[in-house]
């Protein structure tokens, strides 16, 4: 369960969010997008294309940030995938290659796409007949998400529940700017919300969802605008990967020399520590972000 | 034993110290009740395989009693209604308005509570970790409540073990946590408080540990017992060696 909280205008956040679909379509994997802003459609004609060439990738020569897939040890029980942000090695072609390339400039051809099976959520055109869905407690717009989600795992044997299932494949959600307003939440526009505890109740079951299955997957979230810092502290306990953006724009940042070649700061507030007593820990904790014309590049 | 052993961690991960606890009391040949509120039992039965125990085995030969909160979770939000009419699930208070742990602790109690035939030495709760219970919505009295009933149950009555992680952060503005780690920090016989440095991370030396032995409360008038080790996690061990002495350093 990755976590990013995202920059002030959403820019690079929703840039890292497509990456990780793009990423999804590239390795045939199954998507599953949630919106209550943009329809899911719309996110998925926007993915970056990916750099299918080798001399395209040398001309470049700059790290390339990659989403990167790892094996999983334990395929029915566990099954997930985190994402890892890459090592600090200046070249991208070291020998533990992970994950693909790709030009921000240019969008994801429709025959790529189209090879690819979806399924989205986007909350205006969901229907609200559901009253005997049963929700924790929990506001509706994320009851019927995890209805959703949970559907199309059983459905599509994500679970293992179908055993004839011919080929095991991978299912990427993506969720996108959680726990702001349009989900029905009062956390980010007020210091003493009605209800604090569905946002963080929707993400333990949705841990248990992923634990249960064979997906991985990405929220973001405007963290900037949740004034409650309680409940962020108890959302990053209960994520796997938690990344932070902050964006220059705006900021006395911008203005710095130290930071003239870079766009915003990342985060990385906490990495898994899973199957084991270590943790994948890398040896460089400050990373920036710059955003070229083709290429997003975190150092 | 009648003990109740606090793990604390701030700014960093705790966890290593419940899976040691976890082999360890299994290996003594305890009964052990685990209420894993937040990863799944192949995470633990992993790390645990590394440390020499499996818990495959431990739940088939009825010594370890396992609550995957995850799994009971997902059982409550999306399982059939007419799933056991006699048996609440032990995580009932998610869907109820009413918070109290009531069905957790009757758990908790049914699990450790010796049969029979049993022939297990003293019991052991293990709970990983108590601040999930209040993102779920359960208020911190009746957090502390239940461990108030466990305490009597496990510690008094059965003469067992009871072993519970919390997480704290310095500068934290979680007060229901605050409030709940605090607590508990009062009514410890034994705290272990794992700190990621101070200094920032290091590779040789992950955190420290510092262990409070909780005397003051056996009203001899004699003061808590600390001390203060630092330690560095592998990936079947944990090494401890006094401050500044890692082998980096030597």
């Amino acid at each position: 369960l990755v976590f990013t909280e995202e920059d002030k205008y959403n820019r690079y956040s929703s840039l890292l969010f497509k990456y990780f679909l793009a990423e999804g379509v590239v390795c045939g994997h199954d998507l599953f997008v949630a919106s209550a802003k943009e329809h899911p459609e719309k996110i998925l004609k926007e993915l970056p294309a990916p750099l299918l060439d080798d001399t395209c990738r040398n001309e470049l020569g700059e790290a390339a940030t990659s989403v990167k897939s790892e094996d999983f040890q334990d395929s029915m029980k566990i099954a997930w995938r985190y994402q890892n942000l890459p090592k600090m090695e200046a070249s991208p072609t070291t020998s533990t290659k992970f994950g693909h390339y790709y030009d921000v400039s240019k969008t994801m051809s429709p025959e790529l796409f189209q090879s690819v099976k979806w399924h989205s959520f986007y909350l205006h055109e969901e229907s609200s007949s559901q009253s005997k869905m049963k929700s924790c407690n929990m506001n509706s717009a994320y009851a019927r998400l995890l209805h959703s989600i949970q559907k199309i795992i059983y459905q599509e044997g994500f679970d293992g529940s179908d055993p004839q299932k011919k080929q095991k494949n991978i299912l990427r959600i993506g969720i996108q700017s959680l726990g702001s307003v349009l989900w029905g939440e009062d956390i980010c526009s007020s210091d003493t919300p009605e209800d604090i505890h569905s946002l963080t109740k929707f993400l333990y079951v949705l841990r248990g969802l992923l634990r249960k299955s064979l997906s991985a997957c990405i929220i973001t979230v405007p963290a900037h605008l949740i004034q409650n810092k309680a409940i962020m502290e108890r959302v990053t306990n209960l994520s796997d990967t938690v990344v932070g953006l902050e964006s220059f724009i705006g900021s006395e940042r911008e203005t710095n020399p130290l930071y003239k070649d870079y766009h915003g700061l990342v985060h990385v507030r906490q990495i898994p520590r899973l199957n084991s007593l270590i943790c994948d820990i890398s040896d460089t904790k400050d990373l920036a972000f710059r955003l070229k014309r083709k290429l997003f590049t975190i150092e | 034993q009648g003990k109740f052993t606090l793990l604390r961690d701030t700014r960093t991960d705790g966890s290593f110290l419940v899976h040691h606890f976890l082999s360890f009391y299994l290996r003594a040949g305890c009964k052990v009740c685990f209420v894993a509120l937040l990863q799944s039992f192949s995470h633990y039965n992993i790390v645990a395989q590394k440390l020499g125990v499996s818990l495959t085995a431990a739940k088939e030969r009825g010594q370890l009693v396992f609550l995957e909160g995850l799994k009971s979770c997902l059982d409550l939000m999306f399982g059939e209604e007419e799933e056991q009419p006699g048996q609440p699930s032990p995580l009932q208070f998610i869907s109820e308005s009413a918070s109290n742990l009531k069905a957790l602790f009757d758990f908790v109690r049914t699990s450790l509570t010796p049969e029979g035939s049993d022939s297990w030495k003293s019991p052991v709760l293990l709970v990983d970790d108590l601040g999930v219970l209040l993102s779920l919505g359960a208020r911190p009295v009746a957090v502390l409540d239940f461990i108030h009933y466990c305490r009597v149950v496990v510690c008094s009555q059965l003469k067992g073990n009871v072993v519970v992680l919390v997480h704290s952060n310095e500068d934290s503005e979680d007060e229901e946590n605050e409030l709940v780690v605090n607590s508990m920090c009062h009514h410890s016989d034994l705290i272990l408080w794992v700190e990621g440095l101070a200094t920032g991370f290091c590779k040789d030396v992950h955190g420290q540990i510092k262990i409070i032995q909780r005397l003051s409360l056996e009203l001899t008038g004699e003061q808590d017992r600390v001390q203060i080790y630092q330690y560095k996690i592998q990936d079947k061990n944990v090494t401890f060696f006094a401050r500044g002495l890692s082998a980096a350093v030597l």
